[in-house]
């Protein structure tokens, strides 16, 4: 946030508009290139996520953060780490449904990824069930962390999505990671929440080019 | 044909169309649109032109081939004008009668006449059932035309509503007209085409784009590829219309990959109307620049999700982006971005010509103007069908549809896609109308509509949708991705006899958080299918998960074949036609079928002869009425 004090500055100046909105009853002042998640955060107000990193641009996929909004007469759930703030807007970030909703993607996520701390500790806060869903063990959550990461920070485009639906899945372009990353170091395991990125890198080097042994733990 | 310079060069060339039109000359107008061409009618058009040839008809027989003329279930089908005589299912074989009688002899051809339920024989087209209840403003102009020839359209008075537009109104009045008609989109959530052309006219940018959504990617629909192969320049018309309003100068064509004739279609449509002038720079003198690129879809139904389909014009990965500032604002390239479906642009033309005035007499108070369905399934007229907005689902399937055939009962109608629901008799009067289909936990969709008989089953109905949502979803977000393979896990061991108690439960909870929680509206409608089944037909969940039984006998783990040794003639009929080599036994020797060989495929069941009757479809646990 920009503090102003009292010195009077043009809007150029002072960057983005000052904002005020309601957040869980109290009210919250924030700018307008920000986003409800950003806006929650800056006034102590925790909202879980998992896909979002404050680096990098924000997916909208995990939909752990979750939020109820009201503008007007209309209230809806809205992902608050892609819906701008903006001024008068009135914001819960806990209630029964989004309960529900957080406690029904974990148990999903971590049909996918058990055991995974961050996973495990989300997961007992909104009473999610790990054996609701059946497993199917894959360890990655699909957050998109490290493509971000590897795209935006790094340039390198070295890890992508590949296929769609059930079928989606992160995969190293073996051609440019043979490449980049030992350069880099693979810097994008600091950003995976479930820490299946060495593998990942194993599944695509095996084949392909060797793979320094250290990277599996 | 030059290139024409003004609004009064168009209406010039149009009177010459028309003054050398010999009004009475009979046309054969012959459907060579996909259904039709399927059962052969380019063979056909050779034997017309033939035929004419070899007697001598060729100046005074026009043979025109048009796009679908909507009765496809009855193909080939062929309109004699100006007399409006239908012909049904015809064949090359039963052209030198129609060229003798019809054409040389003023007759008609009886046998290939519509002939409704008491013998009674209909010859003009507008009379038969099928046609009489339809009001077909956007699609009924097929038969007058051959959609690769810009004449034909010009001279049915194609392009005078742009004219109208760029001559007489202002884009402000443009834009008022289509408000106050209240042409709300047809491609899917029936908004209102006059407030998002004006977001997109009000948002800041120089540059802007307008976009027609071709990707039409609902199993069982198909009116958007009719229209475009049938009658491009009307979508252009309304497209270049549509820009002139909102100030963009470059359009887009997103067309799915699997529809190459439609391609083709709007290709030669916009070569046409750049030659005479009706695209690219200073159109028709107005001052106004507009251009079209066509962009063809990779083969995935995400993609005709806006921010999707804007995505992957971008060559990017046709995968949804959150939309909390809307893609009439920042869309195509982060300009303000106007997407509207093939027929909300082809009804605009009728607008701006006739008038919202006009255009709001017809329909429901929120639902204006005609919908095209695509009525398929169980119905005994498959077909594309236009009915003004408030025809009731029992007009449009059994007056118009004519019913389920073979005798069967009605159960239940698909309306609005795999983000649809199904609707049961109950509900037949509803009229089609956006906010009643959605009340009723259904949608209108882009019009498809698909009927089923008893023989159909709400829960593996369900299961079908659900499994197309599981293969067609982007994956990115948590709930669509794993929320419906999840409810499909379910659906499929209810459907294989393995269901829960509490599986019914389950199902809505986890819908609750995938209507609730995911990016796109694909997520958001896809347990629609779902619920809307249990809402009108529990009880069959119900029997599937505690009876173990398929009331509808469709689910295949819940049934047997069985041969009644009573009854069984031992014919070797079904044992000789039985694909999977079940059936045992031999002359004079009762047949039996081997359950664990059988495949259920309704073999036996089909060739057995109905005065013996020896062969049932039975529940594994009690015997099907
Ligand atoms: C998964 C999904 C698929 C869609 N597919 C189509 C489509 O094939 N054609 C279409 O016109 N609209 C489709 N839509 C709706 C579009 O997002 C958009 O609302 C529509 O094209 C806008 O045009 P309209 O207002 O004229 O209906 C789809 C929406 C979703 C969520
Ligand atoms: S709802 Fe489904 S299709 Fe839409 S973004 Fe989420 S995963 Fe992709
Ligand atoms: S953190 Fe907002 S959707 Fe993942
Ligand atoms: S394809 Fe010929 S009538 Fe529809």
């Amino acid at each position: 946030m920009v503090e102003l004090g009292t010195r009077v500055v043009t809007k150029r100046e002072a960057g983005p508009v000052q904002i005020t909105m309601t957040i869980n009853g109290v009210e919250v002042k924030a700018s307008e290139d920000m986003n409800i998640l950003e806006a929650a955060r800056e006034a102590g107000i925790d909202v879980p996520t998992l896909c979002y990193h404050k680096d990098l641009t924000p997916y909208g996929a995990c939909r752990l953060c979750t939020v109820e909004i009201t503008k007007g007469k209309r209230t809806r759930l809205v992902a608050s780490c892609v819906y701008p703030a903006e001024e008068g807007l009135i914001v819960q970030t806990e209630t029964e449904t989004i309960t529900r909703i957080r406690k029904t993607i974990l148990e999903m996520m971590l049909a996918r990824a058990p055991g995974v701390p961050v996973l495990r500790e989300l997961g007992s806060r909104y009473g999610a069930d790990s054996r609701r869903f059946d497993a199917d063990h894959t360890f990655c959550i699909l957050c998109g962390l490290c493509v971000r990461y590897c795209d935006e920070i790094k340039n390198a485009h070295a890890i992508g999505f590949v296929g769609r639906g059930e079928d989606l899945e992160v995969s190293f372009i073996p051609e440019i990671a043979a490449k980049e990353c030992p350069d880099c170091g693979w810097e994008c395991m600091s950003v995976c929440p479930t820490g299946v990125i060495p593998s990942n890198y194993a599944l695509a080097a095996v084949p392909h080019f060797s793979y320094p042994k250290s990277l599996i733990r | 044909m030059p290139k024409m310079n003004s609004i009064g060069e168009l209406n010039a060339y149009r009177g010459q169309l028309r003054n050398s039109a010999f009004p009475e000359k009979t046309c054969i107008a012959i459907c060579c649109d996909t259904g039709c061409e399927a059962c052969g009618s380019n063979y056909l058009v050779e034997a017309f032109n033939r035929e004419i040839e070899r007697n001598g008809l060729g100046g005074a027989v026009e043979v025109r081939q048009t796009g679908c003329l909507g009765y496809c279930e009855r193909g080939i089908v062929v309109v004699m004008l100006p007399d409006d005589i239908c012909y049904l299912s015809v064949k090359p074989s039963d052209v030198p009668d129609i060229v003798s009688e019809t054409i040389m002899g003023g007759r008609l051809v009886d046998r290939l006449l519509y002939q409704d339920e008491d013998g009674n024989r209909i010859a003009r087209q507008d009379e038969i059932p099928f046609y009489k209840r339809q009001m077909r403003l956007v699609f009924g102009s097929n038969k007058h035309m051959n959609p690769r020839s810009i004449d034909d359209y010009i001279a049915l008075g194609g392009y005078s509503a742009l004219a109208k537009a760029l001559g007489e109104m202002t884009p402000e009045l443009v834009l008022a007209e289509v408000k106050e008609a209240n042409l709300r989109g047809r491609g899917g959530g029936g908004f209102p085409a006059g407030v998002k052309w004006e977001t997109t006219r009000n948002a800041p940018g120089e540059i802007k784009y307008v976009i027609v959504n071709a990707d039409e990617g609902d199993p069982g629909a198909y009116m958007d590829r009719s229209l475009l192969e049938g009658n491009p320049h009307s979508v252009l018309e309304g497209l270049i219309i549509g820009a002139y309003a909102i100030g963009a100068h470059r359009g887009y064509v997103y067309v799915r990959q699997e529809y190459p004739a439609a391609l083709e279609s709007i290709q030669v449509a916009l070569k046409h109307a750049r030659e005479y002038g009706l695209l690219g720079q200073n159109i028709l003198g107005s001052g106004f620049d507009f251009d079209v690129v066509i962009h063809r879809g990779a083969g995935s139904f995400v993609s005709g999700e806006s921010s999707a389909l804007m995505t992957a014009i971008e060559g990017k990965v046709g995968r949804p982006r959150p939309k909390y500032i809307r893609t009439s604002v920042s869309g195509l390239w982060d300009r303000p971005t106007n997407l509207n479906n093939v027929e909300t642009w082809a009804t605009v033309p009728l607008v701006i010509n006739r008038g919202a005035g006009w255009f709001k007499t017809i329909g429901t108070e929120g639902s204006k103007g005609t919908k095209i369905f695509s009525l398929v399934g169980k119905v005994k007229n498959t077909g594309l069908v236009e009915v003004p907005m408030g025809t009731t689902l029992r007009e449009v399937i059994f007056d118009i549809g004519g019913g389920v055939p073979g005798g069967k009962a009605f159960k239940g109608v698909q309306t609005g896609g795999p983000s649809g629901g199904v609707l049961p008799v109950s509900l037949l009067d509803l009229p089609v109308d956006f906010d009643a289909l959605s009340e009723a936990g259904s949608m209108m969709g882009s019009g498809g509509m698909i009927v089923m008989d008893e023989t159909n089953c709400a829960v593996n109905t369900a299961r079908y949708f659900l499994e197309f949502l599981v293969g067609e979803s982007c994956g990115k977000c948590t709930p669509c991705r794993e929320g419906v393979a999840q409810m499909l896990a379910i659906l499929n061991r209810i459907c294989e006899g393995d269901g829960l108690p509490g599986d019914i439960e389950r199902l809505q909870d986890i819908s609750a958080v995938v209507k609730e929680a995911s990016l796109c509206a694909l997520g958001q409608s896809a347990p629609n299918p779902v619920l809307s089944t249990i809402r009108y037909f529990r009880g069959e969940y119900e029997a599937h998960i505690y009876e173990k039984q398929c009331p509808a006998g469709a689910c295949k783990s819940l049934i047997e074949y069985y041969i009644d040794p009573e009854k069984c003639k031992a014919c070797m009929i079904c044992l000789r036609n039985c694909p999977a080599g079940a059936i045992s036994g031999g002359k004079g020797q009762v047949h039996t079928i081997d359950q664990t060989k059988c495949t259920k495929c309704n073999t036996c069941l089909d060739v057995c002869p109905s005065r013996f009757g020896a062969v049932t479809k039975r529940s594994k646990t009690a015997v099907l009425v």
